[in-house]
């Protein structure tokens, strides 16, 4: 189970960044909802595997790119938004943002399996 | 499958989606701006952004290098001055594309489109208003005249292909920040665009005047107060051109109309319009002193251009070598050419002349449809012109314009400008800029001058915004030409609105011509330099009426700066053109210090008047004398007119305070000293010392907001075009003021300040308040911003073909044609 998880979640993120380089940003969601349709998880697993992927994804991207930076724009950013200047805080957003699309997907695609008998503990 | 879950969870992500996928209000659209990989992320430059490349424009007729040194200023090496332009655009949109475009866009009356209707309809009003004054029909007529001129036409041709190839190669991800944060994209450039920005700068230098107000006055005011109240010419006035210079008899003397007295002059009719006006102070310094005053026995030039300050800068520093020219300076991003610099033998820089070139004509149509109107004692049919005035977030206005023989009526009942008041009357607006002309062709020419022929031959075509335009050589010419197409105009024609109802008006001469303009050349005969700082450019003898809106006091320092000092260097030339010496303070201090009436102050006012009168007179950051300075004599004025003005509405020009101080000095019973709604007489020393205790209650507050001293008082910001703060850079710790040389206002000031020195080979410094990348996310933002609040200056690296392998070339871009 651990094993699938993580499998979603990478796939889910390999997906949403490929997406990214040519499609609309809300490819992510499609990207979360398709690898979820392939891979049936419980819901609440799958939602945790999108939302996990593009907060690493989002997140992730957001403070290489800031660190390379050194928060120049973050910073300004930050101040038009408004989140008090802080760099962090707007990665922190953008990861949220992300994932909660992304979990959102993956979550949509969970219901789509039928709902499994209890799972009988071996 | 469960649907019913998964109908609910699909419908609250598609929700979540819809809702990061569209503006609300002034929002960016917050999933593709927060995405790393679309959003405003991209935009954010690793610190060590390599702007190395090799880059392929079709059109390009031979290959081209460009050598960024360390400030990223480009040394760009073209095969021709076609070339040349092509990569300058290709630069002007790869680093300030957002800027560019947008110039354009307030240049056209299209920021609605934008930025929707604004606070109180403001954006719409500021759109129709440069729509109706005629800023695109001005940039069109500009257009013909380019394509009139083959060179001309092959260099803007040239520098659109430029911007373009950089336009259409980018992907949405890669657009600027402002795109982003205002949901557009940009349009493939135009030579009508550069035209706009041409015209754009036209009306920010041409475009201001207290017509309206000064009509008012007059129809208010006595005679006598109105000659107290706006004297043409003040005291202390040091023209441009020195007292004494003989002129040329005027070639064409312009007839009063036979009913100037009666229908004019006299006239008490009344102006409720309010026009958008540019910065008043809008204005620069410029000067050129002749070696027999330098050090090194060659001629300095300077010249520090006052405009807003914004980021990005209005400004972008590069330099050009081509086989014909080498030419260092700084461009206009929507331009092409260097606009002020120098090239390997000739130095020249610009500030305005302050001339009226705008005036008002009231109209009488004969119907509400405005589709005829009374001229030459007979109705004239007015054409009728219908912009489209596009609203984001609401459905587009159409603004129906009619023109008349004068020019296109700005004002009527549909449009009162920035007044509320609802108004009957139409006014319509004469502006010379509106004329065709080809003022790009200045520029391309000064590029590659070598003398003072060269440089007349330049500066002969140059019709609007009139300009002084100084210029020194290696051969030791030092010279100044106030350049420009001015009407000849009888005295106080323009001054106020004029009767539109015939041809007696108008103006008669559209142009004196270039031999009877105000210049100076330097000759061993007279005072060794040349200077302008926007004031009279020239004294009473001069046979043409100019206006009267001429600020007197930096250029009376400059001059008697100038004429104090000898064996001149660069670094002299540093300390004064930042120099904050207040000589409006140094002419009212004693006055105020005469006036004071000691038994009203306290021991906290005496204090205070002690930092006063022991201020050194410069509008220095740390000061305390200037804030205490600024408060006071801002409550005089106001004291000492308050009473008179108030008793009417109309907007009422309020006089310079050049005006109130050199009245108060030839005359302590000026009349409006007096309180008119008090039975007794106030006195001057009562006002003083009045205005003195209001002062203190103002520097009370002051103290608690830790705006004592004079930066933190006058609070200098280098502002984004948005006005978001977080892309400006406030608070800077800066001195000076409108009245010194370092005329650094609160979002004004010296936009680029730069000092040649005519020697072999030339030694050069410049600077101005932002950074040659117009992008936020970039280091090179706001790189030259400290360095010039603190008054310091760059060298300018004049990069010579062998310099390929120099320390200061840091990446390089290879242009080659397809």
């Amino acid at each position: 189970m651990v094993v699938k998880f993580f499998v979603t979640t990478v796939l889910i993120g390999l997906l949403s960044f490929i997406g990214g380089l040519f499609l609309p940003w809300w490819t992510i969601a499609v990207a979360a909802f398709a690898v979820s349709a392939l891979i049936p998880q419980q819901p609440l697993t799958a939602f945790f595997a999108g939302f996990l992927a593009l907060f690493l994804l989002w997140g992730g991207m957001a403070l290489v790119i800031d660190l390379a930076n050194g928060s120049i724009l973050s910073t300004r950013v930050a101040g038009i938004l408004p989140l008090h200047d802080s760099s962090w805080a707007l990665v922190l957003v953008t990861a949220l943002v992300g994932s909660l699309v992304g979990g959102g997907g993956a979550l949509t695609a969970a219901f789509l399996q039928k709902r499994k008998p209890k799972a009988k503990m071996k | 499958m469960r649907i019913l879950p998964f109908l609910l969870s699909l419908l609250l992500t598609v929700g979540l989606v819809y809702c990061l996928n569209r503006p609300w209000g002034q929002t960016p659209v917050m999933g593709r701006f927060l995405s790393p990989q679309h959003g405003f992320w991209q935009n954010a430059e690793p610190a060590d952004q390599d702007f190395d490349g090799h880059i392929q424009l079709p059109g390009l007729k031979d290959k081209g290098d460009v050598y960024f040194d360390e400030n990223l200023v480009p040394h760009v090496f073209a095969a021709s001055r076609t070339d040349a332009c092509y990569i300058q655009g290709y630069l002007h949109a790869r680093f300030r594309l957002w800027q560019m475009e947008f110039q354009t866009f307030a240049a056209s009356g299209r920021i609605s489109e934008l930025l929707g209707a604004g606070p109180d309809n403001g954006f719409v009003k500021y759109d129709r208003g440069m729509r109706r004054l005629g800023m695109v029909t001005a940039a069109r007529r500009a257009l013909e005249a380019v394509e009139e001129d083959p060179e001309a036409k092959a260099d803007c041709d040239a520098y659109t292909a430029g911007a373009n190839a950089y336009i259409s190669g980018l992907r949405a991800s890669e657009l600027p920040l402002e795109y982003k944060l205002l949901n557009y994209a940009p349009e493939p450039w135009t030579n009508l665009k550069t035209m706009l920005f041409v015209k754009y700068m036209a009306f920010d230098l041409a475009g201001g005047d207290d017509d309206f107000q000064m009509t008012n006055a007059k129809a208010f005011f006595t005679k006598e107060q109105f000659a107290l109240l706006y004297p043409e010419v003040q005291d202390s006035a040091d023209p441009v051109i020195p007292k004494g210079t003989p002129f040329l008899p005027a070639h064409f003397r312009p007839r009063l109309p036979a009913t100037v007295d009666s229908l004019y002059l006299n006239s008490t009719t009344t102006v409720t319009d309010r026009e958008h006006a540019p910065d008043p102070d809008n204005g620069s310094n410029n000067w050129a002193v002749s070696g027999r005053k330098t050090l090194s026995g060659k001629p300095i030039l300077c010249n520090d251009p006052h405009l807003s300050l914004t980021l990005p800068s209005i400004w972008y520093q590069m330099q050009i070598h081509t086989p014909d020219y080498n030419v260092y300076g700084v461009s206009f991003p929507g331009a092409p050419y260097v606009i002020i610099g120098f090239n390997d033998s000739c130095a020249w820089g610009i500030t305005n002349s302050e001339r009226d070139v705008r005036d008002y004509y009231s109209i009488k149509f004969k119907d509400e449809t405005r589709k005829e109107y009374w001229f030459n004692g007979r109705w004239k049919e007015a054409p009728q012109r219908v912009d489209t005035i596009r609203i984001k977030g609401a459905a587009p206005l159409y603004d129906t314009v009619a023109l008349t023989v004068f020019g296109p009526v700005l004002f009527d009942p549909t449009y009162t400008g920035f007044s509320d008041e609802a108004s009957n009357y139409s006014y319509a607006v004469c502006w010379k800029p509106a004329r065709k002309s080809n003022e790009l062709r200045t520029f391309r020419v000064l590029q590659q001058v070598h003398n003072y022929s060269d440089y007349k031959e330049a500066i002969r075509t140059f019709e609007s915004p009139g300009q002084n335009f100084a210029f020194a050589d290696k051969a030791g010419e030092v010279a100044l030409w106030q350049q420009g197409a001015f009407p000849a105009k009888w005295k106080e024609q323009g001054r106020f609105v004029m009767p539109g109802e015939d041809s007696s008006y108008m103006w008669q001469s559209d142009s004196i011509p270039m031999e009877e303009n105000p210049y100076m050349l330097v000759t061993d005969e007279n005072r060794g330099f040349v200077s302008s700082a926007n004031q009279l450019p020239v004294d009473t003898s001069y046979p043409y009426y100019l206006g009267i809106d001429f600020p007197p006091y930096r250029g009376l320092y400059i001059n008697r700066r100038l004429s104090s000092i000898n064996s001149i260097t660069a670094a002299d030339m540093m300390t004064l053109q930042t120099d904050n010496h207040d000589v409006f303070a140094e002419m009212a201090r004693p006055l105020l210090l005469r006036n004071i009436q000691d038994l009203r102050l306290n021991d906290n006012a005496r204090a205070a008047l002690r930092v006063f009168h022991d201020w050194n007179l410069n509008d220095d950051p740390n000061e305390e004398g200037p804030v205490i300075f600024n408060y006071w004599w801002s409550h005089l004025q106001k004291d000492i007119y308050d009473d008179e003005f108030s008793k009417t509405t109309l907007p009422l020009k309020r006089p310079f305070e050049s005006t109130l101080l050199e009245a108060l000095l030839r005359d302590t019973s000026y009349q409006f000293i007096d309180d008119v709604n008090t039975p007794q007489k106030e006195t001057l020393p009562q006002v003083v010392t009045t205005a003195y205790l209001q002062a203190m209650n103002d520097l009370t507050e002051a103290g608690k907001e830790d705006k004592l001293t004079w930066a933190k008082n006058k609070d200098t910001w280098i502002r984004h075009n948005l006005r978001f703060a977080s892309l400006s850079r406030p608070h800077l710790p800066i001195g000076g003021g409108v009245h010194c040389i370092n005329a650094a206002k609160p979002l004004h000031g010296p936009s680029w300040r730069m000092i040649v020195h005519l020697t072999s080979p030339t030694e050069a410094y410049g600077i101005y308040p932002g950074g040659q990348s117009g992008n936020p996310g970039s280091a090179y933002y706001d790189t030259f911003v400290d360095k010039w609040a603190a008054g310091k200056y760059n060298p300018l690296w004049i990069m010579g073909t062998e310099d390929i392998k120099s320390q200061h070339v840091k990446w390089v871009m290879h242009f080659s044609g397809s």
